[in-house]
């Protein structure tokens, strides 16, 4: 068999042309790549992380390198949900691929705001939810480390938006299961998880940590395995789709989330090292169709045996 | 943005200026070894394939024709300004560079070609004038008179030479660009590791892009307290 297998996939409400997207804060605002990349050939973009204001940042430095990854504080820097949809929205609007907003909200309060700001605003596909940030009016504890406030959170976006909402989890608490119920319960329609792990970094000249936030989030290769693993432990505790991330640089990393059960996922750190790692994937899982006469790629979906 | 090597070791592209170029062709990279990165590259033999991204960002701005050029390099920081050095008559500019030792000395017109007259300084006196590469410019800056619009100084080295290169011009009201330095991801502008402090233009933006807004910026939109 030669023909091209259909890569289509269907996650709940939203319908993407093949199972790749980029990683939110890996891809700018889809601008950056344009040169490299044909974004039209793209499952999905999720875009940065945005807030209701702008945001500059941390203090550098921001990144470290680490071995098979990177560590990183960027302090969620960007434009604010008005420029966004002002300047670039427009722009995005003319790729044909999924456009899916990633938000992220001091309080909970901000995370409706965030959701009523693109209440019928055209070409968002969906909205991400990263419930990874710390909540102000809570002492700084942060929102997706308890499952209580992760549901409350959910809640909030799902009542006051018209779109798909994937909720977004971070892999640093002990029971990955049970915050995705919470969130499920919630009525989030898809799952997105890992965020980054935290982790630090130490220049022993100086004897001062690589980052001037002292600790950051870790990604690339090196997570890949706890990724997967948690990937897997949320598909099996939910019923609505799935959507996983971390370390995956090719074809072979992605088709190992979607053999454990994700139905798309998303490329974050890679497209640093590879700018075109994500046309690459979606290439090779075409051919891995081919070679394994596989017309539909959801076949090999939660295809693992054990 | 060079990747040193195929696979994950490490992990990220390492950043590098363009020093010179072949028949509008071959950019040229002079590198020193600073790492594991650089360790590997220095390994590679010639005719070996490279993956590189480039060239990215805003170079320096050239001189008008009335302007005199005063270059600035500190170690490996004379790449560009060689590149840019290039671009320039001999009468139209002053190049002086800064290293630690004299045995640490980069000559880039043995790999480029052109030869042009660089004033050496070495902080331990080994060679040239002794001392920082600052103290060459302050002497000189003194030495020669000027009109302040008809001389501009550029430079690129380590961020606390920059930083003292940026406040001599700041003093004399000459203008300056600087090219900085920063760790870097992405390369593109997309991940905003590359971070550098800028005074707040509308209260808002306090952070440009080393690998898209520069790494050349004008000296006085840098926040050199914050480095
Ligand atoms: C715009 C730009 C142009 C550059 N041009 C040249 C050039 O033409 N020739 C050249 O030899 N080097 C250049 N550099 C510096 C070069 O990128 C670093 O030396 C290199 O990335 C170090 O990699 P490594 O793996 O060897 O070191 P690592 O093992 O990663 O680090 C070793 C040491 O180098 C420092 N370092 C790491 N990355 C950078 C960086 N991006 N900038 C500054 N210091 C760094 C680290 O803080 C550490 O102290 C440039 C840097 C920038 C930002
Ligand atoms: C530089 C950088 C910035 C990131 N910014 C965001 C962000 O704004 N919002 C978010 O939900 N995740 C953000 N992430 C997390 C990624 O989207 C992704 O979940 C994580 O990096 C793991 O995937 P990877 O190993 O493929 O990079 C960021 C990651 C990196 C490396
Ligand atoms: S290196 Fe990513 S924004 Fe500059």
């Amino acid at each position: 068999m030669n023909r091209s297998p259909d890569l289509r996939v269907t996650l709940g409400p939203l319908e993407m042309k093949n199972p790749v997207m980029t990683a939110s804060g890996t891809f700018g605002y889809g601008c950056e790549f344009e040169s490299l990349v044909d974004l039209n050939l793209l499952g999905g973009i999720v875009v940065k992380g945005l807030s209701l204001k702008p945001m500059a940042g941390n203090p550098v430095p921001r990144i470290a390198e680490t071995p098979a990854g990177m560590l990183n504080a960027i302090g969620l820097a960007n434009i604010g949900v008005n420029e966004f949809i002002e300047k670039k929205l427009p722009w995005l609007r003319g790729i044909d691929t999924s456009v899916i907003v990633n938000i992220y909200g001091h309080s909970t309060d901000e995370y409706e705001d965030l959701a009523k700001a693109f209440k019928g605003v055209e070409g968002v596909a969906a909205l991400e939810v990263n419930i990874s940030c710390p909540n102000v009016e809570m002492g700084g504890m942060v929102f997706g480390k308890d499952p209580a406030l992760s549901a409350r959170v959910t809640e909030r976006v799902v009542k006051n938006t018209d779109k798909p909402v994937i909720v977004k989890l971070t892999p640093n608490v002990t029971d990955i299961g049970a915050l995705a119920r919470a969130v499920e319960e919630s009525g989030a329609d898809i799952i997105s998880l890992i965020n980054t792990l935290t982790g630090m970094a130490i220049d022993i000249e100086r004897r001062r940590p690589k980052l001037a936030n002292v600790s950051g989030g870790l990604s690339g290769p090196a997570i890949k395995p706890v990724a997967l693993y948690q990937v897997w432990q949320a598909v099996n505790s939910v019923k609505i789709p799935v959507i996983g991330i971390g370390g995956i640089i090719d074809y072979r990393d992605a088709l190992e989330f979607l053999i454990a059960g994700a139905k798309a996922v998303q490329v974050g750190t890679a497209n640093f090292v590879n700018p075109r790692a994500t046309m690459d994937i979606i290439e090779g899982l075409k051919g891995y169709c081919i070679e394994k006469g596989i017309d539909d790629i959801n076949r090999i979906i939660g295809s693992l045996n054990i | 943005m060079l990747r040193v090597n195929e696979g994950i070791d490490p992990l990220l592209r390492r950043p590098f200026s363009i020093c010179g170029t072949t028949d509008g062709e071959i950019a040229l990279i002079l590198y020193k070894i600073a790492g594991h990165g650089t360790e590997i590259l220095s390994g590679k033999k010639a005719g070996e394939k490279l993956s590189v991204m480039g060239p990215l960002g805003q170079g320096f701005t050239l001189p008008g024709q009335n302007e005199k050029a005063v270059l600035v390099a500190g170690g490996i920081g004379i790449a560009p300004l060689y590149f840019l050095a290039c671009a320039l008559k001999d009468n139209q500019m002053e190049f002086m560079s800064g290293f630690d030792t004299s045995g640490n000395i980069i000559s880039p017109e043995k790999i480029a070609g052109r030869s042009i007259n660089i004033s050496i300084a070495t902080d331990d006196g080994s060679e040239g004038y002794s001392g920082m590469v600052t103290g060459l410019l302050d002497e000189y800056l003194d030495k020669n008179i000027y009109e302040k619009d008809s001389i501009i100084i550029y430079a690129c080295g380590p961020s606390a030479m920059l930083k003292k290169v940026s406040s001599i011009a700041a003093c004399r009201e000459i203008p300056c660009q600087v090219s900085m330095e920063a760790l870097m991801a992405c390369g593109l502008g997309a991940c905003q590791g590359c971070a550098v402090k800028v005074f707040p233009q509308n209260d808002l933006t306090l952070y440009r892009h080393v690998c898209k807004d520069g790494p050349v910026f004008p000296a006085h939109i840098i926040d050199w307290g914050a480095i």
